[in-house]
């Protein structure tokens, strides 16, 4: 089945997250989706497989225009999705997750025909399920097995597939990728989201690279990947003249440091940051960045290792320790984990307030609000709550709410979503208080961000700590090799 | 334009039972505020709802669903009867009374501090912790009555030997009602709204109810303020109980928590979390149940019929914010 999609826009709220999609995939390909965390992809498969109703634009199936806008509808012109994480049901059996979903043609269904149909699918491709067992003892890749077969015996025409080497052992993603080939030559359409690079260029035929919500570039086979990086990332940009890195006593010393979360965690981390650097955190979503901020922030444990702040052993874990010690981390999600969306600027000042009285003083949390309001430039009025305010103006609320004088500020992605005039300036901001001694370590899908703002960079791939540069000195094709794991 | 709906809906649901609508809104106003004995009746309803609706601002405020109230007004009578049994000839009976409620009170915090616990180092849902522990309240008031405080020579389920009458929270003949309870039950607004409005500890159990991760960055304890959402709460509602024992029925029976604990969380609702409306709410409700109590006297209606309408009434207010919210009808796809 040929797919053409022309122009997608979807709006969330104020959020822009797809701006003008044009995208044609021919029957019989494996096409990848690439780009970095929020740059559009799983809303643009959303709007696909019906699961989000799109703003605007068309899209065609062997050139006629159809309309998805429920799940049930794209099962019907033949569109189906297999999930990151699988949409199952664990406490049914092998045979009851296939049996569902299935159009209603009355009359019941036959368990026998469809246990010789699973039985019949699982020979073909060389998989092993046995159909009575409970979906609560298998594997994740034995789960999306069976999501794969359910999906096929629905004769699917149009294949989505949602980062699915994650979590899936070798062996099992060597399987996977050989009945998708098999499907593709069988004249299948198969559409692969990932940031992998090597998944992509192991399966793909042609790829469309997204970033920021548009298309930034489109590649067939054989992938050049410097160039997939660079469109990933964006065109890096030479390093502005800077003065030597910071060399003041050490304030974050990791020493072979190992911890669990995100996709990889972090492996035997050793590196030390000295008073005053501004440190960007590169590589693709999920390698380790994340957890290596977190155990700086005393949000993580290290299982193995050790971990010394500011110069003490602080409690792994308590986080409000490394907070009185003067570590101040700011989470990407603002939302989510950064602000209280209900609560307004002022009552976000009084809660934030660094000697706080039993009795609240309301009028000089107001007055504070207005002094933050004016100082950071946010739009809003103190009575505003935070969930009101765009992206942008939430950013510059959590850095207002900044503890006075940190020493070590560990930042997750900081200007991720924002244009670039207020990404400038919360940096203008943020090296004013490095100025004053602080150290900054942030991470960033952005290289270009890291290039222009950071002294020093480290890359990490699946885990590992992979590349340690100064920015100034460091060749840019290394380190996009770096990031994708060359 | 609230007060219309609410009218139009109780109506419709007198309609549908086949109630003679005029007549059954007559009785209802004449039976709760037809004169000054059945306006205390009712008065005496809205002391306990009130408090116990009061307590659970701070449980909603932190985003816990306090079901326990029922057994935290069931330990608060527990621990004001306690009390007035071992003082029973004491000289002193005021001094007796309040150390009744004090320790009623802190019998209803413990109550509910233990389902906090549950919840906070037992990963035990609030929910099924309270209600649970509802069960255990209930089974320990039967066993006192019918065990170590049973009445001499015959125990029943008319409950304990009621105290005497110096431990007794004096109510003037021309009262009808005491006003030591309803002075305790407007101090207990007046510092539910100070402390939700103008303290530090309101702010943060909102805080946390609104983000408990954002929170925690902040530096607040979620887990140590929602232990202190719960004890307030629980203070509240043994007080409520206390008041059940020394105002209403002078000793300790098996119903004296009257389901007051689990109307006040559709009273909470209906006043959509607002302290401002929760009086009101509390009032209307008291007089929906008393003033129920005429029906099957004069109609040969049952007098349930009040529950129908409040329970209804709470899910079509529940519905309307929904609507508002623009919750309701969206598709369970995304």
């Amino acid at each position: 089945m040929d797919l053409e999609l022309r122009d997608i826009h979807k709006h969330y709220g104020t959020v822009h997250a797809n701006r003008g999609i044009h995208m044609r995939v021919a029957s019989g390909t494996i096409h990848g989706i690439l780009g970095e965390n929020g740059a559009g992809k799983s809303t643009l498969m959303k709007v696909l497989s019906g699961y989000a109703a799109r703003t605007s634009g068309d899209i065609f199936l062997d050139g006629r225009a159809v309309d998805t806008t429920t799940p049930a509808q794209a099962n019907r012109l033949g569109i189906g999705m297999l999930y990151q994480d699988p949409l199952d049901f664990p406490s049914l059996t092998v045979l009851d997750n296939f049996s569902l979903g299935r159009p209603n043609r009355g009359g019941g269904l036959n368990r026998r025909a469809l246990a010789e149909e699973l039985t019949r699918l699982c020979r073909d491709f060389d998989f092993d399920l046995e159909p009575e067992r409970s979906l609560e003892q298998l594997t994740v890749g034995e789960r999306q097995q069976l999501e794969l077969l359910r999906l096929l015996s629905l004769e699917v025409k149009l294949l989505i597939l949602d980062e699915p080497t994650t979590g899936i052992s070798t062996p099992q993603k060597e399987k996977l990728f050989g009945a998708l080939r098999r499907l593709a030559a069988a004249g299948m359409t198969l559409l692969l989201v990932s940031h992998k690079l090597e998944d992509i260029e192991s399966l793909c035929h042609a790829v469309t690279v997204l970033r920021q919500g548009r298309v930034s570039g489109e590649m067939t086979a054989p992938f050049q990947l410097d160039e997939l990086v660079n469109l990933m990332f964006g065109t890096i940009p030479a390093p502005p003249p800077r003065g030597a890195v910071a060399s003041g006593e050490p304030v974050l010393l990791l020493h072979e440091a190992t911890a669990g979360g995100d996709r990889a965690g972090l492996g035997n981390c050793t590196v030390s940051v000295r008073r005053g650097q501004v440190v960007g955190l590169a590589g693709l979503e999920g390698s380790g960045q994340g957890v290596f901020l977190r155990l700086a922030a005393g949000l993580a444990k290290p299982v193995r290792g050790s971990l010394t702040v500011l110069g003490t052993q602080l409690k792994p874990g308590d986080h409000h320790g490394f907070r009185d010690a003067g570590v101040v981390f700011v989470p990407t999600a603002r939302l989510d984990e950064g602000l209280v969306g209900s609560l307004t600027i002022a009552e976000h000042c009084a809660l934030t307030e660094p000697h706080p009285s039993f009795r609240i003083d309301w009028q000089g949390a107001a007055n504070t609000a207005a002094q933050r309001i004016a100082r950071f430039r946010i739009q809003g009025s103190a009575d505003t709550p935070a969930a009101l305010l765009s992206g942008g103006n939430q950013q510059r609320l959590l850095l207002s709410l900044m503890p006075a004088r940190p020493r070590l500020l560990l930042l997750e992605q900081p200007t991720r979503g924002l244009d670039l005039e207020p990404a400038r300036w919360i940096w203008a901001q943020l090296r004013a208080l490095c100025a004053d001694a602080a150290t900054i370590v942030f991470s960033s899908a952005e290289l270009d961000e890291i290039m222009a703002f950071a002294d020093r960079v480290l890359v990490f791939y699946n885990g590992s700590l992979v590349r340690d540069l100064d920015t100034r000195d460091s060749d840019l094709d290394d380190l996009a090799r770096a990031i994708a794991g060359k | 334009m609230v007060a219309a709906i609410v009218l139009v809906f109780i109506s419709a649901i007198l309609v549908l039972a086949g109630a003679p609508v005029l007549e059954v809104h007559g009785l209802l106003v004449t039976g709760a505020v037809g004169s000054w004995s059945k306006l205390a009746q009712v008065l005496r309803v809205w002391v306990p709802l009130t408090l116990c609706s009061c307590g659970l601002l701070y449980t909603f405020q932190i985003g816990l669903w306090n079901i326990g109230v029922e057994g935290q007004v069931m330990l608060g009578a527990i621990g004001a009867t306690a009390v007035l049994r071992l003082g029973f000839d004491s000289a002193l009976p005021g001094a007796v009374l309040g150390a009744a409620l004090v320790v009623g009170m802190l019998g209803g915090a413990l109550w509910a501090l233990l389902a906090g616990l549950l919840k906070t180092w037992g990963g035990v849902n609030e929910i099924f912790a309270g209600l649970g522990l509802n069960f255990v309240a209930q089974g320990l008031i039967l066993w006192l009555i019918f065990g170590p405080w049973r009445r001499p020579g015959v125990a029943s389920m008319s409950g304990t030997e009621p105290f005497a009458e110096s431990l007794w929270f004096p109510t003037p003949a021309v009262w009808r009602i005491s006003p030591h309870a309803l002075g305790l039950t407007l101090v207990a607004l007046a510092a539910t709204a100070l402390v939700l409005r103008h303290t530090r500890l309101g702010l943060a159990l909102r805080a946390v109810g609104g983000n408990p991760s954002a929170s925690y960055l902040f530096g607040l304890k979620p887990g140590r303020l929602m232990l202190w959402a719960m004890g307030l709460a629980g203070a509240l509602a043994g007080l409520a109980g206390t008041l059940q024992v020394t105002v209403v029925y002078h000793r300790l029976i098996p119903a004296i928590s009257s389901n007051y604990g689990y109307l006040a969380l559709l009273v909470v609702m209906l006043a959509d979390y607002r302290l401002s409306w929760v009086p009101f709410i509390a009032f209307f409700f008291a007089a929906l149940n008393v003033g129920s109590i005429q029906l099957p006297l004069v109609l040969q209606l049952d007098s349930s019929l009040s529950g129908v309408i409040q329970g209804a009434l709470v899910l079509t207010v529940l519905l309307i914010h929904a609507w508002n919210s623009g919750k309701a009808g969206t598709r369970w796809t995304t």
